[in-house]
Order: structure tokens, then C-alpha cells, then sequence
């Protein structure tokens, strides 16, 4: 018997998705029977309590949840969000339901073990409900007590040598796609770029002190599989200057029919025979593709890297050898101007450790910038809207460059300044109506 | 400038200031402290691991007081 009456999140549970309602009436009835025995250390009934204010919260239209709060654990800024119910009479097991975000470890790869034991940890100290993982990538704990967070970070850090992720104002945890440990159109080790910068900002990871946040985000690739070009505000893409290789032996084998395209992956329904006219050239943006006899030829020169072409024929088609990356600037999903993509900053920088280049010419200028200039809760995209790409230039003490246009007059940023014109403003002006009439 | 007289400079600004509010952006630390974000961070940082300030966060944005001053209900704007 549930402990309250939830009609309206019952309704959730109708459709034929699955349902967060049937997961947490489930993790409610498995706390309620704790057959492993738990000694719970917050309410064994909190989670009974969560499915209680939600319905409330429905039912009223309006949260119950304060907003924000003053918890930490000592000496980190973030990590930690407080949560505080406002009616904790009525709902007292999550009186106090703070979230702890943990640092996700790279690409996402954990064995299960490690994953039990996070699970272990959470039950035992906290609601049970995870979140796997939330928009930065971290791995979220929904729902602990004040008294809790201490014990769960000194088990954290000291038992499984795991670290918690950001939030609020400071760098937030940053991700990172599977990379080169599965993945050969990796043009960096996405993984080892987002390890060192963890390690290298970990005073502007749990010491807040930006305008407000701020992500990096790592792809291998321009397939961007964590969406770095949306959704951060430094988005390192993997990409080449030299040509796409072609193995056109392999190019025959995919027109013939014995490699299937995309790896097989639309093979669940029938769409007839591969065509590489249809299916690749007519699709390739740039119209830089093109079959000269039996012969596949690309004008890399007008490549974007799509990425399209070596998507449907991996095995014919492979990324260069000159490999580097792409940093793009200013992304971030709505809230204040809505959603802005990246804008190309740094057309090609190589990526070797220690990143020293990409640490002091590129990121610490812009974070140097943007605190100054940033007015509160302004993003990095923000700023560069309303000061210009051509400020963001100047900072960065790089030329401008073609491929930083977006699309004409878009986002110009040609404003000449007196010293870089010869002469100055000053002209003469008998000169000047020798040729112009008043 | 010296840590204590950082230290004492911002309680006396930040108590002047508690009647209208309690919590303050990082950029209006830097500004009493009249120092470039990157130097006030030290300091603020300092301040923080002293216990003169706490942090306060809503999650998304993170922002600076003095512990037990004002309430959970200034956030709600009832104070
Ligand atoms: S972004 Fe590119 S390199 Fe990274 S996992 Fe996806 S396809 Fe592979
Ligand atoms: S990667 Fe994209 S732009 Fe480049 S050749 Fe292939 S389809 Fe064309």
C-alpha cells in the first residue's frame, strides 16, 4: 500500500513508455521490503515521500522544492546542490533531498563492480535514485540528508578514488566521447585531453568564481557524439587537414554489395540496393564527391569534414593522418537568449600533451576574459554576442580568419581601427574631392 | 593587499550591505576588493576555507555570504 495517493503520476504510468513513476514506485517498494538488509541512514520512506510532494506539485501546478541552498562539503563550491521540500511535515523524508553530482570517469567507461558499489553507497547513505547520467555527464545521486554528505564524499574519494563533478558557477565536470579507446574516427585521445584539463582546473571545478558556468566537451570527431558543438562553451572536435584516405578496392566492395553500408545499421528493413550516387555523393553537403569511372574522387580542399561519406563506407573511407583539433566557442542550450551553437575559434591546433598551447592561448585568455567582462549568469556565448567575435579575437591574439564566418553577415567582425589603416582617419580632404563631389 | 586586511575590508562591506541583501555574485567581491578575479580568487578562497565565507548555490549559479547571515527565505525575497 503506497504511503500516498498519487492519481495523477499513476496516469504517468499509462503510456506505452517507460515510466519514471514505475522506477521509483519500484525503488519505494524495494526500500520498504529491504531484503539486503540496509540500515538506512536517511528515511527508509523517502522516496514514498518524493512520489507524495511530485503529486502535490501537480496538483498545485507550482514546486515544492526552495530554491537552491548553503551545503558543500568542506572546501568545495560545487558539486553539491541543496534541495529543501517547503512543506516538510507532510513529506518528511525528503525534508532535506540534496543532490551530489559525481564525476563521471572518461567516455563513461566503469566495470560493473564499480557501479555496484556506487549503488551500494547510495543506498546506504542516500535515496537509492541515480541519474545516468545528466546533461554534463556526470553521474547523478538524487536525495540525501545534510549530515550525510561528508560520510558519502570521504567514501567517495578515499574507498573509490572518485571525485565529485561541478555545479554552479565554476567549470563544470567535463566529458569526453568513447574516443580512441573504441573508436577509429577519434582524431585525438579525446580521453586523456579531458583527464589532464580535469586534473590542471580542479580550483575552477569546485571553487566557483565564473560569471556563471561553464563546460568543456571533448568529440573525436565531427560526429560529435557529446554534442560539444551545442552544448559547451569550449568545443574541442577532432579533425584532419590532409585528405580523407581511400581504399577504392574497398569503394568497389560496398557498390558491389559485400560490405554493407553503415556498418549494417539500416539492415532491419529492406531499402534495395546501396546506390553511392544517391546515398553518398548527392548527400555530400559541400557537392566535393564524385565517381570518375570506377574511381571515387573527393576535392578535399572543399571538404567540411562531415563526416557523412565516412559514416556509410567506413571501410572504404578513413579520416587523415594530420590530425588535430577544432576549438569552437560559445555554445549553451537556452535559458536567457536561447540556443546558440559553438563558433569556430581555432581552426586547427594539434593536440600533444602537456596541451600547453590550448591551456595559455587558448582557454585561459577566454576564462580571463569572460571573468572580467562577464556580467553575472552571462554565458561565455553571451558576452561574445554582445562584445563581438572580434573582441574574442583580440584576446585570443589570433587573426581573423574565413572559416570563423558562420554565413554573411552573420557575424561580421571587419571594424578597422585607426592604426591599422594606413594614414589613420585623418585624410586630406582637397584629395578626397578631387574624386568625390559634395 | 595584505589577507587580513582583505579579510576585514570585505566583512565590513559585506555587513553594510546585509539589510538589502545576504548573498553576493564572485564579481562583487572582486569589486570590493577592487583586484582582478583571478588575484581575488585567492583570497575568496581563503576566506571560504576560514569559514568568514560560505558558499550558496541554486545549483546553476553559485554566489558568496557570510555564515548565518540572512535565511533560506531570502531567496524567496521575505526578508
Ligand atoms: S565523436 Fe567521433 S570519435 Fe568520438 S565516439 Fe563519436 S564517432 Fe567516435
Ligand atoms: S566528409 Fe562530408 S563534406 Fe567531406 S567528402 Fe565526405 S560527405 Fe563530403
Amino acid at each position: 500500500m503506497a504511503k500516498h495517493e498519487t492519481p495523477m503520476l499513476d496516469q504517468l504510468e499509462s503510456g506505452p513508455w517507460p515510466s519514471f513513476v514505475s522506477d521509483l514506485k519500484q525503488e519505494a517498494e524495494k526500500r520498504a521490503k529491504n531484503a539486503a538488509g540496509v540500515e538506512f541512514q536517511i528515511p527508509q520512506d523517502a522516496v514514498e515521500d518524493l512520489l507524495g510532494v511530485l503529486e502535490l506539485s501537480y496538483k498545485h501546478g507550482r514546486t515544492h522544492w526552495k530554491h537552491g541552498g548553503i551545503v558543500g562539503v568542506f572546501g568545495y563550491g560545487g558539486g553539491v546542490i541543496g534541495r529543501y521540500c517547503d512543506q516538510p511535515q507532510m513529506f518528511p523524508g525528503v525534508a532535506h533531498f540534496h543532490t551530489l553530482r559525481i564525476n563521471q570517469p572518461g567516455g563513461k567507461f566503469y566495470t560493473t563492480k564499480y557501479l555496484r558499489e556506487l549503488c551500494d553507497l547510495w543506498d546506504f547513505r542516500g535515496s537509492g535514485i541515480t541519474n545516468m547520467h545528466g546533461s554534463t555527464g556526470d553521474i547523478i545521486f538524487l536525495g540525501t540528508t545534510t549530515p550525510q554528505l561528508e560520510e558519502i564524499f570521504y567514501e567517495l574519494t578515499h574507498k573509490y578514488n572518485q571525485d565529485l563533478g561541478g555545479s554552479g558557477s565554476n567549470l563544470r565536470t567535463p566529458a569526453d566521447c568513447i574516443g580512441q579507446a573504441r573508436c577509429e574516427y577519434a582524431c585525438y585521445d579525446t580521453q586523456a585531453l579531458c583527464y589532464d584539463l580535469t586534473n590542471e582546473y580542479q580550483d575552477e571545478l569546485h571553487r566557483p568564481a565564473f560569471p556563471y558556468k561553464f563546460k568543456f566537451k571533448f568529440d573525436g570527431c565531427p560526429n560529435c557524439c557529446v554534442a560539444s558543438i551545442a552544448r559547451s562553451d569550449l568545443s574541442f572536435i577532432g579533425t584532419w587537414k590532409d585528405d580523407i584516405k581511400i581504399d577504392q578496392a574497398a569503394v568497389q566492395a560496398y557498390i558491389g554489395g559485400e560490405i554493407a553500408p553503415n556498418a549494417g545499421a539500416h539492415s532491419g528493413r529492406d531499402w534495395g540496393k546501396f546506390d553511392i550516387q544517391k546515398e553518398v555523393i548527392n548527400l555530400c553537403p559541400t557537392g566535393c564527391m564524385a565517381m570518375d569511372g570506377k574511381t571515387l574522387k573527393i576535392n578535399n580542399r572543399e571538404c567540411t569534414r562531415c563526416m557523412h561519406c565516412i559514416n556509410v563506407m567506413p571501410r572504404a573511407l578513413h579520416i587523415g593522418d594530420e590530425r588535430g583539433v577544432s576549438i569552437l566557442a560559445g555554445a549553451k542550450a537556452p535559458i536567457l537568449d536561447g540556443a546558440q551553437m559553438g563558433t569556430l575559434i581555432v581552426p586547427f591546433i594539434e593536440v600533444e600533451p602537456p596541451y600547453t598551447k590550448i591551456k595559455e592561448e587558448v582557454i585561459e585568455p577566454i576564462w580571463d576574459w569572460w571573468m572580467e567582462e562577464g556580467k553575472n549568469r552571462e554565458r561565455l556565448g553571451e558576452l561574445m554576442k554582445r562584445q563581438g567575435l572580434q573582441k574574442l579575437i583580440e584576446v585570443l591574439g589570433v587573426d581573423p580568419d574565413p572559416r570563423m564566418v558562420q554565413e554573411p553577415r552573420s557575424n561580421p567582425y571587419i571594424f578597422w581601427k585607426e592604426d591599422e589603416v594606413p594614414g589613420g582617419w585623418d585624410r586630406d580632404i582637397n584629395e578626397f574631392r578631387k574624386y568625390h563631389q559634395r | 593587499m595584505e589577507y587580513e586586511e582583505a579579510k576585514q575590508l570585505i566583512v565590513e562591506q559585506l555587513t553594510k550591505k546585509l539589510k538589502t541583501k545576504s548573498k553576493f555574485y564572485f564579481n562583487d567581491l572582486s569589486k570590493i576588493l577592487d583586484m582582478k578575479p583571478r588575484d581575488a580568487k585567492k583570497i575568496v578562497n581563503k576566506l571560504v576555507e576560514d569559514g568568514v565565507l560560505e558558499y550558496w548555490s541554486s545549483g546553476s549559479t553559485s554566489m558568496y555570504g557570510m555564515p548565518g547571515t540572512g535565511k533560506q527565505a531570502h531567496s524567496e525575497g521575505e526578508d
